[in-house]
């Protein structure tokens, strides 16, 4: 799948809670799609909703039903986002509700993988940033920041700016909305070079 | 930095299997011996696959299995589980399909070969030290047991490998795990990660592979090593390693998808060339007394929330500032207090199960502390074979009798309670004592809490109905 990101501005919802890990964002029971629909619904239930049950009430106290964070496309997040179980469907339903990137203080490395695969920016930062961005939203739901992925720039709501780290490659896929797998078909030549040098001691048919 | 003629375990496998190395930013790709498919993020990719008009590179170095969302309840054929789950029954027609249009070989429902994939993969002899092998499944890393290079993948990179046969990656770091002395009595592999994960945080191992070395390490068997290897994705490594050596290959010789004969001898060459070399070093190293370890259980919602058993939940005043309102909001799930003990502490469910835990060793362990006992009243027990070939066996040597004839359920080989697809799953409210490897809210059923331990402490809390401490039970 193709997916670009070049520059996004927008609101946060802020989840201060560490180690999110993907059962929350999304619970096995949603596991058994066969694509990529129908996931939006199932983000976060077990925390959206009363029993867990998009059919059912909210829980008026997660941030996601809070009036004041209903358009953000920005998931500010505690530590260690989204560890635990190495599910797409994790991205995929972040991406299906309409978020666009996840700043936290640092990432599981499965989903950060899976993510920047689905136009997903993960966007690392200091504890120092992650708690004034954090404070700035408490302060004022509507406040701005600006994610540039080609300048690798997080603008904060005090005026100045925040470097911040993501795979060089990855990058450049994203800033040219080219995927992955199509660099990966490129190397055909090579990958089968390397078989040739390298006869495999396994055959999985013949068990 | 490891000089140039030495290198740990990690850097030779690593190094053998680039395709290209990857340099000025770009990731290497690297090539994948071993590509373990399973019905739950399976689908995607092979539709991505049929967009583009792509086949399968190599299926003959790809097997498939249905574990996730089988059925483990006996009574539940085909027929029933199409009325029953007729999105989990449609999910694994299309494992069948793709498997069939790409001639990959599918161990499906009734055939002796299937089970959880990390249990077949050593079991048949597929993962061999040195591979590298992967899946769409964090708990991949189990396979490191065997000296591979073993870790997860997300759908996209699973159409990677269905395609290509290779991955795209950046260098992980090294982290040496090293765990000294000789275990005392009723302290098990189980204790041994639930103990590196609380020390170490589950984000500590994040960006890195640990390799996990030292006596205790050395003297565990092949499937206790599978079980310390399998929860390192727990501790935020994607892989966890440990060297091979004559343990390993007793193991694994003889196996259906083992090399014999002359392969055998060539292979054994090789694979004693592997282990970390005198003098290489590790990005990383920590080192724990297995001496001191006692047997362990999670209080909390993410398995780095675990204490000696008969130790006490932290009190909050003892916890980092910042990090004190998620572990209030942890307990307040559990429905615990800080400095609370868990033993004593009533439970309704026990599992034994999951590619952590169910493999013949753990049921046996299980078995010896139940023989001849009875499981405690109106507790719930599920025992669940991770392979068929596992649940055979077991049969055969009667361990399975001595599980029914405590009261507990014996069911059919798959993931089951673990993750709670299938329709094994804690109530609302309940708590279970479990051998898996993930206590995180509702991972075992909406509202379940869950206390990860053993199989000898889930066995030895089965009996009294309560968290317990097994050593009073061998007592």
């Amino acid at each position: 799948m193709s997916a670009r990101f070049e520059r996004f501005t927008g609101t946060m919802a802020p989840l201060p809670i560490q180690n999110v890990d993907t059962d929350q964002i999304i619970p096995a029971s949603y596991l058994k799609v066969t694509d990529r629909s129908g996931l939006a619904s199932g983000l976060f239930c077990r925390w959206r909703y009363r029993d867990g049950d998009p059919e059912g009430e909210r829980n008026a106290g997660f941030v996601l039903n809070q009036p004041q964070h209903q358009n953000a496309r920005i998931l500010l997040a505690g530590d260690n986002f989204g560890c635990g179980s190495s599910r797409e469907h994790a991205p995929w339903a972040l991406v299906g509700y309409g978020f666009r990137a996840v700043i936290s203080t640092s990432f599981a490395d499965i989903f950060r993988s899976n993510a920047l695969k689905n136009g997903l920016l993960v966007v690392p930062v200091t504890g120092e940033v992650s708690a004034a961005l954090f404070d700035a939203v408490a302060a004022d739901p509507a406040t701005r920041v600006t994610i540039d992925l080609e300048s690798r720039t997080l603008s904060l709501p005090d005026g100045g700016e925040a470097a911040f780290d993501v795979d060089p490659f990855a990058r450049r896929c994203l800033l040219d909305g080219t995927d992955q797998l199509g660099y990966l078909l490129k190397q055909a030549a090579a990958i089968g070079a390397f078989e040739a040098e390298h006869p495999s001691r396994l055959d999985t048919r013949s068990a | 930095m490891t000089s140039a003629s030495t290198r740990t375990l990690f850097e030779k496998i690593w190094r053998r299997h680039l395709v290209t190395a990857g340099e000025r930013g770009l990731p290497a790709t690297l090539f994948v011996d071993l590509h373990l498919v399973h019905e739950v993020t399976s689908p995607q990719a092979f539709t991505a696959l049929a967009e583009r008009g792509l086949t399968v590179r190599r299926p003959d170095l790809t097997l498939a299995t249905m574990d996730h969302s089988t059925p483990t309840d006996p009574s539940i054929d085909d027929a029933k589980l199409r009325v029953l789950d007729p999105e989990g029954s449609a999910q694994l027609d299309q494992l069948q399909a793709n498997c069939e249009r790409h001639g990959i070989p599918l161990y499906a429902m009734g055939d002796e070969r299937r089970g959880i994939v990390h249990v077949i993969g050593p079991e048949l002899g597929a993962t061999q030290p040195g591979m590298t092998v992967v899946c769409g499944d964090s708990h991949t890393s189990t396979h490191g047991a065997v000296g591979a290079l073993a870790f997860g993948i997300g759908t996209s990179e699973v159409g990677h490998v269905l395609a290509t046969q290779c991955l795209l990656q950046h260098r992980p770091n090294t982290y040496e795990v090293q765990v000294d002395g000789s275990l005392p009595e009723g302290v098990v592999a189980k204790d041994i990660i639930l103990a590196v994960i609380a020390k170490l945080g589950i984000g500590g191992g994040t960006g890195h592979v640990f390799e996990y070395t030292g006596e205790a390490i050395r003297a565990l068997d092949m499937e206790g090593r599978m079980t310390v290897c399998n929860m390192s994705i727990e501790g935020g490594a994607r892989a966890g390693l440990i060297a091979p050596d004559e343990v390993t290959f007793d193991y694994l010789e003889g196996r259906p998808m083992a090399p014999s004969g002359e392969a055998w001898e060539a292979a054994l060459e090789d694979w004693r060339s592997l282990p970390t070399d005198e003098g290489a070093t590790y990005d990383r190293t920590t080192t724990i007394d297995g001496s001191a370890l006692e047997p362990m259980v999670t209080y909390g919602t993410n398995p780095g929330m675990a204490i000696p058993i008969a130790g006490a939940i932290p009190e909050d005043r003892t916890i980092e500032p910042e990090k004190r309102a998620s572990f209030l909001k942890a307990l307040e799930y559990m429905a615990l207090e800080p400095g609370q003990q868990l033993q004593g502490k009533p439970i309704d469910v026990v599992f034994v199960g999951s590619c952590t835990n169910s493999r013949y060793s753990d049921l046996l362990a299980a078995a010896n502390v139940l023989r001849g006992r009875k499981v405690a009243d109106g507790l719930r027990v599920l025992v669940v074979p991770g392979s068929d070939a596992v649940k055979r066996q077991a049969e055969r040597d009667g361990l399975a009798q001595v599980f029914v004839d405590a009261g507990a359920e014996w069911r059919e080989a798959g993931c089951s309670m673990c993750l709670a697809m299938n329709g094994d799953q804690l109530a609302p409210g309940q708590y279970a004592v479990s051998t898996s490897n993930r206590n995180f809210e509702g991972r075992q059923g909406a509202g379940g809490r869950t206390f990860l331990a053993s199989p000898l402490t889930a066995a030895a809390s089965a009996i009294t109905g309560r968290v317990t401490d097994v050593r009073e039970v061998l007592s």
